[in-house]
């Protein structure tokens, strides 16, 4: 998407006129919360600063120092491989059958890193500044500034791991420009760049088993953590084959457990990817930060009816070529959209914004395209009442360039989506439609990577740190990757030093206590014998979810999520219906242990909604935008991250406030007009 | 549309399965595999029976969680991911037969659920090149040829989904591991290791009780990303390699 550098327009930064609080009596405010790992002084020099600084668990003591990882992502498997390597003894879960299947795996676009390979005055320094302004002003310029320096080691070692990037007819790596920026700094290995960053991620894990270094649990789900005295000591986890609940020990535990959108039901995500290790975390003290911030992804296959089971993306590249439209007059919404006259498509971005066109940023492009199907002018399958589909028209670009240039930079993108929709592209319209992408919300950490638990670090997705309240394109691979590879390695070991701890005796209470509550619950899931499926009730809400936190959220709409939630949890505890054993393989019960973990997570998304009274990033509320329906931030009031506390589960959140102050970079409001 | 379902059932890895026969309703075309089976199983469970068991994570493709045997044919009649086979593929009123992937060296572990641990047992013989996080020269100091490089992708792109050993007669993983064979013997970073490599990895494949290759090609004309055949040459140029600089 373009770059808006030159386009800003800051008259509309400031204060809010009145003191709103939206969320009054649904939270209660706690003390603030700061960031005390991070250290001051000239920007270049933090992290250097900080890893020098942070102690060295001796070599020798490292083999009896144990690191539990639970996700193997490109920020659990990165992480767990380089521990391994480091002499720690490292125990590594995953609920799929090989840690090589891990989410990640299904990014196309792309990693950037600041390597200025084609000389177009690419710097550490933009690509930090470009991720800033990026998340909306909603990140810390610490991390993220790291977060540019270390970009660049991470192509370093996946070139020698073997990863196959593209190349030039010169031998040496290609890159392209994505996400509007201006330089090109996207590495990538075609339309797979997760898939061949997460197997070099995956062979450097296998080694160390290999190694005996790290020892590997697959089909394994993380459903509680031990914290002892204060410190994270464990896991319990479902073997989720024999379906026995084992509890392991560490003197410290990772996170990588990725992100949460499944709770919409319908997104990107895998079909099991789940919030379930860090919600655990956030009711055992760990604070979960910004939840609402989620981001929504315009090119996606639309639903095409009630057994939808899960959304395709397909690359915003298409934008580039493709027109978007939707018929003037509701009565042509059923037409053949061939047979639609010029005179009667409404190009509604290139109409709004003439400037950008259909090059407008995602959560842009997504809006208008739910506007345009709310106002009745959706195309494709009516679901539920409602045509939920745009159409991205490559004619006229077919006509310009020919199909052959359609083809070769396409061809993938348009054969995937023929065989989806059956339907063939390059004769017949795509049909597009937003989905929840990704979450730049999760687990609140420090500069250390490590939560408001001691001895509980979070890499990649499951954090909230880097990406504000928007993430770039192709900076989810390298987030992740920066995490595991080079951060974590060189923070946790501070807090290893201190190590080993303790041995956590079996029967210590907090670990006892841990382990009844897991089988009272799956107990409970198991015996309620009722009548209606999990997914049923996770379908319901995520309807709730997508309706009232999605694309555009409301003071009215979100208080009302809140009662629908509680009113389906409710009736879900009650109500649910979990056939055969625990004790065997059971995919009902495994879902129906994430789902209950998603009523509670989707009901503290609404809160937070409810709290941020402004529009930034991938969060828009309706009560915050300029004249011209454009995004409204409020630097004044809510350049602050939310950080929730668990209270209990009849109690209201308690929200710390992490103010977020800028040194290096003007804040400033974004215009695509 | 309307199908019958023969499908396999089994409890657990120990206990016989067999084939269970269900009639479906009102399948959309537009309905991937996969959501057929959803649906199927939403009905199972309002009629009190225990839903069928099935892998499948990312649903488009990539991953490489899901994988049946549909018909008798690894992922169904089409070249793809079970996951992105769609209803439009069978006719109305169709007989269906669903099983798992086939192979002594899967054994089920539940319905059409198998093990495929193997294969990561088979990475861990030396599918990887030996360097550790930090230990990497700057990017560019190594160039490679872009047909080198090329061809390393082409056959980097396998998702594991052992479809290949599931339709090949001897129960062989050759084409899996030729493709790893193949992807890190293409690159320049990849040649210190090359020939422990493939003996370790041949060894591995030979112990967990994969079949021999026997040049029948049914892996490849299964394979969902389209792995080609002579990888399979490659890996047994390389063994042969190996073994006569005495490795």
């Amino acid at each position: 998407m373009p770059d808006t550098t030159n386009t800003f327009d800051s008259s509309h930064t400031g204060r809010l006129e009145d003191e709103y609080d939206d969320a009054a009596g649904y939270y209660v405010d706690g003390d603030p919360i700061a960031d005390t790992k991070a250290p001051g002084g000239p920007l270049e020099e933090r992290w250097d600063t900080r890893q020098f600084e942070a102690r060295i668990a001796n070599p020798a003591n490292r083999r009896r120092l144990s690191v539990i990882v639970v996700g193997t992502g490109l920020a659990g498997a990165s992480a767990a491989a380089t521990l391994g390597e480091a002499g720690y003894v490292v125990k590594s879960f995953c609920y799929q059958d090989s840690p090589r299947r891990a989410h990640s795996i299904a990014a196309q676009g792309g990693i950037n890193a600041a390597k200025n390979y084609k000389g177009d005055g690419d710097s550490v320094f933009r690509l930090f500044y470009d991720t800033i302004k990026g998340g909306d002003y909603r990140a810390r310029e610490s991390n993220v500034y790291r977060l540019a320096q270390v970009s660049r080691n991470i192509i370093d070692q996946c070139v020698a791991q073997g990863v196959p990037f593209a190349r030039e007819y010169g031998g040496l790596l290609d890159n392209r420009s994505f996400g509007g920026v201006q330089v090109s700094r996207t590495f990538y290995a075609r339309g797979q760049t997760g898939q061949q960053l997460l197997i070099g991620a995956y062979q450097a894990l296998e080694r160390q088993v290999a190694a005996g270094t790290v020892k590997c649990y697959t089909r394994h789900e993380m459903v509680e953590l031990i914290v002892v005295d204060g410190r994270a000591r464990g896991i319990i986890v479902r073997d989720l084959v024999t379906g026995e609940i084992e509890t392991y020990f560490a003197d410290v535990v990772v996170l990588a457990n990725g992100g949460y959108g499944n709770v919409f039901f319908l997104s990107t995500n895998a079909m099991g990817s789940n919030v379930t290790a860090s919600w655990r975390a956030h009711r055992k003290g760990a604070y979960m930060a910004n939840p609402c911030y989620t981001q929504i992804h315009p090119t996606c296959i639309p639903v095409s009816g009630s057994h939808q089971s899960k959304l395709t993306l397909m690359s915003e590249s298409l934008r580039n070529d493709g027109r978007i439209w939707v018929p003037k007059n509701k009565a042509d919404c059923d037409k053949d959209p061939r047979d639609i006259p010029e005179e009667d498509r409404d190009y509604y971005l290139e109409r709004i914004y003439p400037a950008f066109g259909n090059l407008v940023p995602r959560d842009i492009a997504s809006r208008q395209a739910k506007n345009m199907c709310d106002e009745g002018r959706g195309v494709g399958p009516e679901v539920e009442g409602v045509r939920r589909g745009v159409y991205l028209d490559f004619e006229e670009a077919i006509g310009r360039l020919g199909r052959d240039a359609i083809e070769n930079k396409y061809g993938n993108l348009f054969d995937m989506y023929a065989r989806i929709t059956g339907e063939d592209p390059y004769s017949v319209p795509m049909r597009i439609y937003p989905a929840v992408h990704y979450v730049m919300g999760g687990l609140w950490v420090d500069y250390d990577l490590q939560s408001t638990i001691p001895g509980l670090f979070v890499t990649g997705e499951a954090n909230f740190s880097d990406h504000g309240a928007n993430r770039l394109g192709a900076s989810a691979l390298m987030q992740g990757l920066a995490d595991g590879y080079f951060v974590l390695p060189n923070t946790i070991r501070d807090y290893l030093a201190e190590g080993p701890f303790e041995k956590v005796a079996e029967d210590d209470p907090a670990v006892v206590e841990a382990q009844e509550s897991v089988r009272s619950r799956i107990h409970q899931l198991m015996n309620t014998n009722g009548t209606r499926s999990v997914d049923s009730y996770h379908r319901e809400l995520g309807n709730i979810m997508w309706e009232y936190c999605g694309m555009e959220r409301s003071a009215d709409g979100l208080r009302k999520a809140i009662d629908l939630i509680r009113t389906l949890k409710e009736d879900f505890w009650r109500n649910v219906k979990v056939l055969g054993a625990a004790e065997t393989m059971n995919q009902s019960l495994e879902r129906a242990g994430r789902v209950a973990d998603f009523f509670e997570l989707g009901e503290l998304m609404c809160v937070d909604a409810l709290n941020r009274r402004e529009s930034c990033g991938g969060h828009f509320r309706a009560e915050s935008q300029t004249e011209d329906g454009e995004a409204l931030r409020h630097d004044d009031t809510y350049a602050y991250v939310a950080a929730w506390e668990w209270a209990g589960a009849d109690e209201k959140p308690v929200l710390h406030k992490e103010n977020l102050t800028y040194e290096f970079v003007e804040m400033k409001q974004r215009s695509y007009k | 549309m309307k199908f019958t379902l023969n499908i396999w059932r089994q409890p657990d890895a120990v206990t016989a399965g067999k084939i269970h026969t269900y009639e479906l309703d009102e399948v959309s075309e537009d309905m991937s595999f996969l959501e057929m089976l959803d649906v199927l199983n939403e009905d199972l469970n309002a009629k009190g029976e225990e839903p069928v068991a099935f892998d499948s994570d990312c649903r488009e493709g990539i991953c490489g969680s899901c994988g049946l045997m549909i018909n008798g044919e690894a992922h169904g009649p089409e070249v793809t991911t079970t996951c992105q086979l769609h209803m439009r593929s069978f006719k109305d009123g169709d007989s269906i037969t669903i099983e798992p992937w086939r192979a002594d060296a899967f054994p089920v572990i539940k319905d059409l659920v198998v093990d495929r641990g193997a294969f990561d047992r088979i990475i861990q013989q030396g599918g990887y090149i030996s360097v550790n996080t930090g230990a990497a020269p700057d990017a560019h100091a190594t160039p490679v040829p872009k047909d080198k490089a090329d061809r390393a992708f082409d056959v980097a792109t396998c998702i594991s989904c052992g479809a290949c050993v599931a339709a090949c007669p001897n129960g062989s993983a050759s084409l899996f591991v030729g493709a790893k064979i193949t992807h890190l013997g293409e690159l320049p970073q990849g040649q210190a290791e090359r020939d422990t490599r493939v003996v370790n990895m041949v060894a591995q494949h030979d112990h967990e009780g994969f079949g021999g290759c026997t040049n029948i090609g049914e892996c490849t004309a299964a394979c969902p990303k389209e792995i080609p055949l002579d990888v399979i040459s490659r890996l047994n140029w390389d063994l042969h390699a190996a073994l006569r600089h005495g490795k």
